[in-house]
């Protein structure tokens, strides 16, 4: 913790968990969040495609030896889970899976790093150094995970509505778990929250572990010299979390879609 | 919890990333993986192959192999047996031409024998007359005579 001596502790915490922000209202746009992850996603799609371009059938090179194991674990994972066939499953597993991860990778960089270099920056630049945020952890703001998890919903509504039908698609939504006319409503109201609570129950884990993650950093930073055994205990258990973290939200994703795929 | 317009650019985003990653980057991956699954599956076939060829091939040389000794030895056999023939013909031609050459020394032998014997006998019925001649010289006319020392020359 090495901002100027005027400020508290809740101010600190307040800072770094404050996104840099432009426009009014609604039409808000966290330029930090966005900036850092179409970063990050940038940065894995030239990669893996880098390895994708001089991709061999020889002997493949160290980089795309581990392109390859990732792609592998994940088309793995899918044909163990997904019963149906789709071009489009696994790649989206991937996507997320990698994006996901190097979001959440941005985490184990020290906080106050990125933060005060943008500070620095913004400061030269002409601004108040006070006035300049920059969070750094695209998966600690809740835009990030609700639009992936929002994104996953709409291709579990569109997956059920190409393998079943609307009529099937409704019905499922009506007849179940009570298959009798008189129990449509009720039927109505549980189908309607279980499947508003896969997107809902995707977006706020990965944002709650991440956003809880990212303040225990922050308040590790806090407490001075015994932050450094502190932080390295922290990290390496967190190097679980956002893996974890990851792979849940991939499997979660091709479990759905592979339970909207299927026929009852 | 703020939502906002963030979530828009960020689904955006995240979109043109899944169609990025299903177009340019999955399939050709996808592709080199299996390719390569299918390269390492013929490698350890063609493995499996050659080491079933390299067993027959072992095979048959060895059968091979065995009939060439089989071969070999008949072959052996027939020339000691040829080889034998071939001596004992050349001796019995041998013995033979031997039996022959001295048969004919002995004729020949023979005959200088019996050519030396004439030649003695004539020599000494002329040393005979000439002795005699040398004791009765004086008494015997030898054109008178040489009826009988002819006769004397064919008895000797």
């Amino acid at each position: 913790m090495s901002t100027g001596e005027e400020q508290t502790v809740s101010q600190y915490i307040q800072h770094h968990l404050t996104n840099a922000a432009v426009g009014e209202g609604f039409w808000t746009w966290h330029i930090d969040t966005i900036g850092w992850s179409v970063f990050l996603g940038l940065l894995f799609l030239w990669g893996f495609r880098k390895a994708a371009k001089k991709s061999t059938t020889g002997v493949p090179g160290k980089w795309q030896c581990f392109v390859e194991m990732c792609v592998e674990f994940v088309d793995t994972s899918v044909k163990d889970s997904f019963s149906g066939k789709s071009k489009l499953i696994a790649p989206l597993g991937l996507t997320i899976f990698v994006w996901v991860f190097l979001m959440n990778l941005m985490d184990l960089i020290p906080v106050d790093w990125l933060p005060m270099a943008a500070q620095q920056i913004g400061g030269a630049m002409g601004y108040e150094p006070h006035n300049v945020y920059m969070k750094v952890v695209p998966t600690t703001d809740l835009n990030t995970t609700l639009a992936l998890a929002l994104s996953v919903f709409l291709l579990i509504i569109f997956y059920s509505i190409k393998i079943k039908g609307v009529g099937g698609f409704v019905k499922e939504l009506t007849m179940q778990p009570f298959n009798h006319w008189a129990f449509i409503p009720v039927n109505f109201i549980l189908e309607t929250v279980t499947l508003i609570a896969k997107p809902a129950s995707l977006a706020l884990r990965l944002f709650g572990n991440l956003y809880a993650g990212e303040l225990i950093f922050i308040l590790i930073a806090l407490i001075g010299y015994f932050q450094l055994p502190l932080h390295f205990a922290w990290a390496v258990f967190h190097i679980l979390v956002i893996v974890l973290q990851a792979f849940i939200f991939m499997m979660l994703t091709i479990v759905y879609l592979s339970m909207a795929s299927e026929e009852h | 919890m703020n939502i906002n317009a963030t979530l828009i650019g960020q689904t955006i985003a995240f979109i043109v990333f899944v169609w990025f990653c299903m177009k340019f980057v999955w399939p050709p991956i996808m592709k080199a993986i299996e390719e390569r699954q299918k390269k390492i599956a013929d490698g350890l076939a063609a493995g499996e192959r050659a080491e079933k060829d390299l067993e027959q091939a072992q095979q048959a040389i060895s059968e091979q192999l065995a009939e060439a000794k089989a071969e070999a030895a008949r072959l052996i056999d027939q020339a000691k047996k040829r080889g034998s023939k071939i001596v004992e013909e050349e001796t019995q031609k041998g013995n033979a031409e031997r039996e022959k050459i001295i048969a004919s020394g002995y004729a020949e032998v023979e005959s200088e024998r019996n050519r030396i014997r004439e030649e003695l006998r004539k020599q000494l019925a002329v040393l005979a007359i000439s002795g005699a001649e040398k004791i009765i010289e004086r008494e015997i006319d030898k054109q008178a005579h040489n009826d009988i020392i002819e006769k004397l020359a064919a008895e000797l």
